[in-house]
């Protein structure tokens, strides 16, 4: 009997007992479901972080005060020196492959328009920024050079706060309070959306840095120049670790550090993500490696039925015997039928995952990518399963003695 | 004298049973030349299935030989003895045996699947074999839209359908009322005509009065070997149909 019958004598099998094919095959399809899931959300992770690495130039380094800076007020004890601007004018100017040094400064707030409020990161900023972070103003316009040294009241806003403040309405000229300070309104960013961290990235709000640490975060400072980092934007990727070395004895020099711990921390963002992603890939592939443990499960689910089935057609396989089928015969059409269970479970596991893997992608955010490797290992791997746990009923099958199955009751 | 279609040399088959000893069969000789149409009686396990068996090539025999047209059969492996049955033998058993949920012209073909038959050849032999034993209309049905009776005659069908040179009936009467008893009868009375050659368990003297040579087993001996004359299974149908008309009258 040719494989191509015996795979017709299996369906037609699988198909007489058709709940109870379904049934067996549900843990397959759980199963690989599963798997397939768990490796589509790592792929799609791994993606998002290229793609933030990539979008980032993996040429930003941000240099971080270190040290509690609750309020922008530096309480370190020791060096009694914090980050200030003028470093981050001394990086631009004095290390060659810099492109810009952005010295940034946050601080916490509310901000209230008419009877709405939100709030968004506030971040005291320079023209720099724009540069460093690739942000354009796409509405107004970037501070002027009177606004930064005056510590004007002014503002630029990401999409969500202008969302969520003015609706549709304009965002320009009006005038919102910040800590109940009066702010105007002069300019709009362009939207990034989310990050891989699912974080919205333009829920933020930018105001000169004089006005951000005299108005807002109104704490006494180490220094009236204080900032809490400084964002360091490198021209040719290949030079990162130059300029990390360069920017470390300058910061060293500057800030008068001797310690073997500098008052500052020189963060690469790539890598940052990087690290951050990894963990993520250890969470997603220790759920792929639970996951599989259910494609086990569904294994030996699969073997319980198909000892059942022997019993229940021993006198079918009594027969077939008698008619002549070799005892390899009737244990390749076990094995068929285990195979086809699980290889039909797979299959339908896999358009299970895709479906939830799209659904994912479109209401939850999350990039998901199936890569054809998986698909053939997760189909591939069932089919194994099938004949892992097909073996044992199939060798039963075929080791029957025809007169004692014929005469099954 | 033409070498038998199937001989039995010192024939014993052991069964071992919780520590006990059972000499199913105890040295049966016997000769079953082509074209013969031979019952095998006997009370209740004298032995008559198992001796069936070893000439099916369903099992092997503990000591002697069974010579298959000339050929040893007694010492094959089990997958050896499943092709000499798939060519060789068509078995009729009294409990039909068919696949459910499988159409007639399926069942029938069954043999011819483990032969390898292309598929156009099988739904040919198959569908002459259910013309054969009157079933033509009822290809397409499956064994639990088919009378008893017509069960019995997709069996015979699928015993037929791989032109074996011995045709097998353990009890094939057993489960059937009188009437379609004698039906099936009549047909195999037909297939002998025909020039098949039948071996056919019955513990029916009556039913066994429609071969032509009659052994009786008693306790796994052979005890009687004869030939006799046989019953016409056409006439003898006849006369019961005629008997009950005459009872549902009287
Ligand atoms: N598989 C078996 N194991 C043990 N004993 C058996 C087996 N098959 C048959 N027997 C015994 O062998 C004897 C003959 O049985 P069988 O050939 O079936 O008799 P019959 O068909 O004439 O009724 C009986 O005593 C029966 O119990
Ligand atoms: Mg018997």
């Amino acid at each position: 009997m040719n494989t191509l019958t015996l795979f017709k004598v299996a369906a037609v099998a699988l198909r007489v007992n058709l709940l109870r094919s379904i049934l067996t095959m549900l843990g397959i399809i759980i199963g690989v479901a599963a798997v397939i899931i768990m490796l589509a959300l790592g792929a799609g992770a791994r993606y998002d972080v290229d793609q933030q690495i990539k979008s980032l130039g993996g040429n930003v380094f941000v240099i971080f005060a270190r040290g509690r800076f609750s309020g922008g007020a530096r309480e370190a004890s020791g060096s009694s020196q914090g980050l200030t601007e003028m470093d981050a004018l001394a990086i631009e100017q004095q290390i060659p492959q810099v492109n810009v040094a952005a010295p940034t400064m946050r601080a916490s707030g509310q901000l209230i328009y008419g009877n709405m409020n939100w709030a968004p990161e506030i971040h005291g900023v320079d023209n720099r920024i724009y540069a460093a972070q690739s942000w354009q103003v796409v509405e107004g316009r970037t501070f002027s050079d009177t606004e930064l040294a005056s510590a004007a009241r002014v503002a630029v806003i990401g999409q969500t706060v202008k969302r969520e403040l003015f609706g549709a309405g304009d965002a320009l000229g009006q005038t919102v309070r910040v800590n109940k300070m009066p702010v105007t309104i002069i300019g709009v960013l362009n939207g990034k959306g989310q990050n891989t961290q699912g974080n919205d990235q333009d829920d933020l709000i930018f105001m000169p840095l004089d006005t951000v640490r005299k108005r807002i975060a109104g704490l006494t400072l180490s220094s009236p120049k204080a900032v809490r980092s400084i964002i360091v934007q490198v021209e040719d990727e290949r030079d990162m670790a130059d300029v990390e070395q360069q920017m470390d004895s300058l910061l060293r020099q500057r800030l008068r550090s001797t310690d073997s711990e500098p008052p500052f921390r020189i963060r690469n963002l790539s890598e940052m993500i990087a690290t951050r992603s990894e963990t993520m890939q250890i969470f997603n592939g220790l759920l792929a490696a639970v996951a599989s443990v259910s494609l086990l499960v569904g294994g030996i689910g699969i073997m319980n039925i198909m000892l059942v089935s022997v019993t229940e057609r021993t006198r079918e396989i009594g027969l077939r015997m008698a008619v002549g089928a070799e005892p390899k015969v009737i244990m390749k059409q076990f094995l068929i039928e285990a195979v086809l269970l699980c290889g039909l479970g797979g299959a339908i596991g896999l358009a299970l995952a895709v479906a939830v893997s799209l659904s994912l992608q479109h209401f939850a955010g999350l990039t998901a990518i199936i890569e054809l490797h998986v698909v053939l290992m997760s189909v591939g791997f069932s089919c194994l399963i099938g004949i892992f746990f097909g073996y044992y009923p199939a060798t039963k099958a075929a080791g029957l003695q025809p007169i004692d199955a014929l005469r099954y009751e | 004298m033409t070498t038998a279609v199937i001989a039995t040399l010192a024939l014993e088959k052991h069964y071992q049973m919780g520590g006990q000893h059972l000499r199913a069969l105890k040295g049966v000789d016997i000769n079953i030349a082509g074209g013969e149409f031979v019952a095998v009686m006997g009370p209740s396990g004298s032995g008559k299935s198992t001796f069936m068996n070893l000439l099916g090539c369903l099992d092997s025999p503990s000591l002697g030989r069974i010579l298959l047209q000339g050929d040893d059969v007694s010492r094959l492996s089990a997958a050896q003895l499943a092709r000499v049955r798939n060519k060789y033998i068509g078995f009729v058993f009294q409990q039909f045996n068919l696949l459910p949920r499988t159409t007639a012209l399926d069942n029938v073909m069954l043999p011819l699947l483990y032969s390898n038959t292309p598929k156009h050849e099988a739904i040919r032999r198959a569908t002459e074999c259910l013309q054969l034993v009157g079933l033509a209309q009822r290809m397409d049905h499956h064994p639990a839209q088919l009378s008893g009776g017509q069960q019995q005659r997709v069996a015979i069908a699928r015993a037929l359908v791989n032109q074996p040179a011995l045709l097998l009936a353990d009890e094939p009467t057993g489960a059937l009322d009188s009437e379609t008893g004698l039906e099936i009868m009549q047909l195999f009375q037909q297939l002998h005509q025909q020039g098949k050659t039948i071996v056919l368990v019955t513990h029916e003297p009556d039913i066994a009065a429609f071969a032509g040579r009659q052994l009786t087993f008693r306790d796994g001996e052979l005890i009687a070997d004869k030939k006799t004359q046989p019953q016409n299974a056409a006439v003898a149908l006849q006369q019961f149909r005629q008997q009950r008309l005459a009872q549902v009258s009287a």
